[in-house]
């Protein structure tokens, strides 16, 4: 049998990273093949050389025997490569049929694509109507779009870039379910992910990266999970011990919070009722786009509500902004590290000043403290180990892990009563999210309350005391973490959505 | 009501008054779809207004005037496309330069051409349709260039919405991270763009100083080119309402120049005024719904695109 | 292929080098401008920044209106470079600049002839006060009705120049004139005057209160909160409203801080060289100010050193238009190349160029 894909030992570098480092591998026809590795591994860039985003620097790539080296998506395309993102390449304010349209090389006329769009999607199981907005379409929905774009165009291998992370475990299975099905139809599949137990259900085969390079295959039927994660990391999975939670006094009381939804296309949050008691780590689960940023500006103050829906120790605080929540001890860490809990072009010593301001008394009259200010940040820098030249290095120069590091502990030094975090390690290495947790875990340890918002389910298992999820601007009444089992949890979230749906 | 003014008569200067801003405006608007915001309109209408005229001068072809004037605009424009889409240039600042610079060239430029009068541009009086009574004179009877801008916008319409280079440069204007992955080549589409955008703003330039002053004066668009800018907003980026927005400001041009003609007992400075007074009030109007502008502007106006690989 | 790649960590070297490789650019460009033009290109550059200072003819008149020329454009740019810093584009200035002229000048019309040391203070104070108004109508806008604050500001310095021919022709024309649309000339009357401290370089009181402005300002922007929040507001909203920064606060301040100044210039030109209100004594600072500010890297120490310059091509310019019948608008031409120069090579600060060789 003659390969599909033949990857020939391809290079790529970025200033200071050596993204691609002589990868080699095959896929055959109809074969799902899966590429594995932490964040930072090489795997987007492998598949943007594939795709014709990005041009390799040495190597070669053969497709059906034949030199293949696309310049641009558009040739990759018309050679049968078709891809699905990580970070959908979808237009909001546009319908979904000029979302497909603008995906394909010729596309057919309005009606004839739209009956085609309808025809395709049916069969796959994954229904849509052209004429919808994009912006108004759940993120479930929104992937069907671009796994539709994909189809129209009978592709011979289809790149799927981390396309779980934003769906439902119910979604998960039905598009599971579809590409078996395009498997059996001799449809090529890579397969992106660091998702183990999902490659071990869904794929024949597994090329791992580390630091850019190819570091072993495997058959993920024939590995555990434990042993495909020892070969993304290349070392021993340390396994966090339990935590005895005892919960201690109420600090903070959500009581019917509401907002309606601010941008055309943003979650509004119905009705949302939830205490926090010092000591505990509440996880906050659910698919992106369900509410989960709006959740944060309302604790944060970047977005007042009523007093009395939002209370700390008793006090009504939802009217108050940021700065007079901090006073009291509300703080928060939202996800989006460069924009919005720091700034690129700041040094660390200015983003040290940007929040712990208030608590640390970074200001006298106004008057900018500097030498208190270039303290605190050194101790961020220290105690949790922020790897970076100095501290008046700017922000943006710093590796995602660091930076996360440095805002999370500029947070927790503070020593609030009660944080917020939205997403504490996504883009994150494993070193340091590990870090992160532990410092989450030691501050409830010492009698804080921690909601920690996340999409990420393992996390959430490994650092909660209590578990909910938030869908659809509705949060589910927390359970105790220990013992829930991940139908438990898709059937939480399934729940939330019927609910939402049926409102 | 206004004493001797005729109706009839005030319709059709307010159609020749409101010409420029529509040349201008259905131009910028095509920018700004594309995610680019481009402040030199002012000073794209001035080199327009000046290459337009001397080329006609030069040639004795009102036409070929205004071809000039399209590519005098283009040109200028392409040099705040260059400096914004190659070289990352902050869009505000670079769109002032860009006026700032165009109004000292077209004073360069115009030394000559102080005090000439241009070739007389060729009308369109539809034979029959033209002779009908106030019908006729309004719809029928007109300067070519005239016809043109409602064409332009027309096709313009036609081009955003029904076409599939339309729909790249909306996606564009959308996100241009998107168009980018998607293979599109956002560079190049934005500075098409912004040359279409130059092209139009000097053609309603040359149309002041060869149809409707006509002659050649410095500094002649007099705030017509901020107008246009406020007009795209007002419009909410849809083509047949920068229509209704141009005649409504040509209407408040026209109405304050003759009552000034009139010598209502009003300073005449007071009255040169509204124009601009009306602008601000309608500006504050349509933006005052946050969502509803956030829903129509290009989502990607003004930002700046640099592809990471 | 020619590429730019972001660089990890901004280049400070890039961004205090960056203003003198725009003028080197300039003076390149702008002397195939002045040879295109018919004019020797080196004559012309000597003429424009050499001669004023070292001309024996020309030089010494040349002088007395180098500072006449210089202090308005760091007043006004120094205002407008914090809005800028906070991505408030108040591109009005030159309104603020006549309304401002206006309201001080109405005081001290309305208490003429009146002597005492207290009037030009409280005319300076309320000349600042009619900027700041004036300034604060986009500001308001902005704030109540997300209305563009650069459309309004520019919209409004139209309604100030009108404005400006109704007073002239009207309330404060000058009842002794001889129905020149002009106002009363404030140099007749001692406690209307501007002091002129030294007359070679023309510095009036208002160079003093200029530089102790920018020092207030450099202040501002580097020691303090106030100044802090501006900069985070620029570069990073959302990152401003996460620390607690109130947009409102900071959309008003800084309009209304440039206002104010440009105001204050106003307000001192026609008290000074202006000498009255007339129709054409605003010559366009409240433009080129744009120019100084980005030109000094929106610093105040930078202004500086970028509105002394721009007065040199002012009155360079002239001489040039004296001595080599060099065209009027040529030295706006090249105030807006400089423009241009500056804003093209600021890439080089936070990006680098390089070779790329294309993959086979």
């Amino acid at each position: 049998m003659s390969a599909l894909l033949e990857i020939k030992s391809l290079s790529k570098a970025y200033p200071g990273v050596q993204a691609n480092d002589s990868v080699s591998f095959e896929i055959q026809p109809g074969e799902i093949h899966a590429l594995l590795g932490e964040n930072g591994a090489g795997k987007s860039t492998l598949v943007k050389m594939i795709y014709g985003l990005v041009r390799p620097d040495s190597g070669e790539m053969l497709l059906h025997g034949q030199h293949f080296a696309p310049s641009k998506p558009g040739e990759a395309r018309a050679a049968g490569v078709a891809m699905v993102f990580q970070h959908f390449s979808l237009f909001e304010a546009m319908s979904v049929a000029e979302n497909i349209t603008l995906g394909m090389e010729d596309a057919p006329a309005r009606t004839e694509l739209s009956a085609q769009i309808r025809k395709v999607s049916a069969e796959y199981g994954l229904p849509l109507d052209p004429d919808r907005l994009i912006g108004d379409l759940s993120v479930g929905e929104r992937q069907r779009v671009e796994i539709v774009r994909c189809l129209l165009q009978n592709p011979k291998l289809l790149i799927m870039d981390e396309p779980t992370s934003v769906l439902t475990p119910q979604e998960v299975n039905t598009l599971f379910t579809t590409l078996r099905k395009l498997s059996t139809e001799g449809v090529a599949i890579l397969y992106i992910s660091h998702k183990l137990d999902e490659i071990k259900a869904l794929c024949n085969s597994a090329t791992i990266l580390r630091g850019g390079k190819v570091v072993g295959t495997c058959v993920p039927e024939n590995e555990t999970a434990r042993s495909m994660a020892e070969m993304m990391i290349g070392g021993e999975l340390a396994m966090p011990a339990a935590r005895d939670f005892q919960p201690g006094e109420t600090l903070l009381e959500l009581s019917g919070l509401s907002l309606p939804s601010l941008d055309p296309f943003g979650t509004s949050l119905k009705d949302i009722t939830v205490t926090l008691r010092a000591g505990e780590i509440l996880g906050v689960g659910g698919v992106a786009g369900n509410g989960q940023d709006e959740l944060l500006l309302t604790l944060s103050g970047e977005i007042p509500v009523a007093p009395d829906m939002v209370r700390l120790k008793g006090e009504a605080i939802g009217n108050l902004g940021p700065v007079a929540r901090r006073k009291r001890g509300l703080l928060a860490a939202p996800e989006e590290r460069l924009g919005h809990a720091a700034v690129p072009e700041m040094s660390l010593t200015e983003n040290a000043f940007l929040s712990g301001r208030v608590r640390n008394g970074l200001a006298n009259r106004g008057f900018i403290q500097a030498k208190k200010r270039d303290a605190f940040a050194d101790d961020i820098v220290k105690q949790f180990d922020v790897r970076t030249p100095s501290i008046s290095n700017q922000a943006k120069s710093l590796s995602g892990g660091n930076l996360q590091k440095f805002v999370i502990g500029r947070e927790v030094l503070q020593n609030p009563s009660v944080l917020v975090v939205n997403q504490p390690t996504w883009g994150v290495d494993a070193a340091a999210a590990a870090a992160i947790r532990q410092a989450l875990r030691d501050m409830a340890e010492a009698g804080a309350a921690v909601m920690v918002i996340s999409q990420d389910l393992d996390e959430l298992m490994e650092m909660s005391d209590t578990f909910s999820v938030l869908a659809e601007g509705h949060l589910s009444a927390p359970q105790p973490a220990a013992g829930l089992s991940v139908e438990e949890i898709g059937l939480m979230m399934g729940a939330t959505h019927k609910e939402a749906e049926n409102a | 009501m206004f004493g001797d003014l005729s109706l009839v008569s005030l319709i059709v200067s307010l159609m020749i008054a409101s010409t420029p801003i529509l040349f201008a405006a259905t131009g910028e608007l095509v920018v700004e779809k594309a995610g680019v915001l481009n402040l030199g309109v002012e000073g794209m209408m001035l080199i327009g207004a000046i290459s337009g005229f001397a080329v006609a001068v030069s040639t004795g072809n009102p036409i070929v005037g205004f071809l000039g004037a399209a590519a005098g605009g283009a040109i200028a424009a392409l040099i705040f496309g260059v400096l914004t889409q190659y070289l990352l240039s902050n869009q505000v600042a670079t769109g002032l330069a860009l006026t700032l610079f165009g109004t000292g060239v077209s004073a360069l430029m115009g030394q000559p051409y102080n005090g000439l009068k241009p070739p007389p541009s060729p009308r369109l009086d539809i034979p029959v349709l033209s002779d009908l009574p106030v019908v006729g004179p309004i719809l029928f009877s007109h300067d070519i260039m005239l016809y043109v801008s409602l064409l332009l916008v027309a096709a313009v319409w036609y081009f955003l919405y029904r076409t599939r280079g339309g729909l790249i440069l909306r996606a564009v204007g959308e996100d241009h991270n998107a168009a980018h992955s998607l293979g599109y080549n956002v560079i190049l589409i934005r500075l098409g763009a912004i040359a279409f955008g130059g092209a139009c703003a000097g053609v309603g330039g040359a149309y002041l100083s060869l149809i409707r002053v006509p002659q050649w004066t410095q500094d002649m668009t007099a705030g017509v080119g901020w107008i246009a800018l406020a007009i795209v907003v007002f419009a909410s980026w849809k083509p047949y309402r920068v229509i209704l927005g141009a005649y409504l400001f040509g209407g408040v041009t026209v109405l304050q120049l003759n009552l000034q003609a009139l010598g209502v007992n009003i300073s005449a400075a007071y009255l040169s005024m509204t124009p601009f007074i009306v602008t601000i009030v309608v500006l504050v109007i349509m933006s005052a719904n946050r969502r509803k502008t956030s829903l129509n502007a290009p989502a990607m106006l003004g930002r700046i695109f640099h592809a990471s690989h | 292929m020619l590429r730019l790649e972001r660089r990890r960590q901004s280049s400070r070297i890039m961004f205090w080098t960056t203003p003198l490789i725009a003028v080197a650019l300039t003076l390149i460009i702008g002397g195939i401008l002045f040879a295109i033009l018919g004019v020797n290109p080196f004559a012309a550059m000597k003429i424009i920044f050499l001669d004023p200072f070292f001309h024996e003819t020309y030089g010494p008149y040349s002088r007395t209106q180098f500072l006449v020329k210089a202090v308005p454009l760091i007043l006004i740019a120094t205002g407008l470079s914090v809005g800028f810093r906070a991505g408030i584009w108040n591109i009005g200035a030159e309104g603020q600049f006549v309304m401002g002229a206006i309201a001080g000048a109405a005081v001290g019309l309305a208490l003429y002839p009146a002597e005492g040391w207290w009037v030009l203070p409280l005319m300076a104070i309320v000349g600042a006060l009619g900027g700041f108004l004036w300034a604060m109508i986009p500001a308001i806008l902005k704030i109540k009705f997300n209305a563009n604050e650069i459309l309004v500001s520019l919209m409004l310095v139209y309604v100030s120049y009108n404005f400006l021919a109704a007073m002239v022709t009207g309330p404060l024309k000058n009842p002794d004139g001889f129905g020149f649309p002009d106002s009363r000339n404030f140099t007749d009357v001692e406690a209307t005057t501007l002091p002129l401290l030294y007359e070679p370089l023309g510095l009036y009181t208002s160079g003093v209160v200029a530089l102790i402005i920018v020092i207030a300002a450099y202040i501002l922007m580097e020691k303090h909160l106030l100044g802090f929040q501006v900069k985070v507001t620029g570069q990073s909203p959302r990152a401003a409203k996460f620390s607690g920064v109130k947009p409102a606060l900071i959309i008003a301040m800084c309009l209304g801080l440039s206002g104010a100044l440009a105001g204050l210039a106003g307000l001192f030109e026609v008290t000074g060289p202006a000498g009255k209100l007339t129709t054409n004594f605003p010559v366009g600072y409240g433009f080129t100010a744009i120019i100084v500010a980005f030109l000094g890297r929106l610093h105040p120490i930078g202004i500086i050193i970028a509105g002394l310059l721009m007065a040199l091509t002012y009155i360079g310019g002239e001489l040039a238009q004296l001595v080599l019948n060099l065209p009027a608008p040529a030295i706006q031409v090249f105030q807006g190349i400089m423009l241009f120069s500056i804003l093209a090579v600021e890439v080089f600060i936070n990006y680098r160029l390089v070779w790329k060789k294309e993959a086979v």
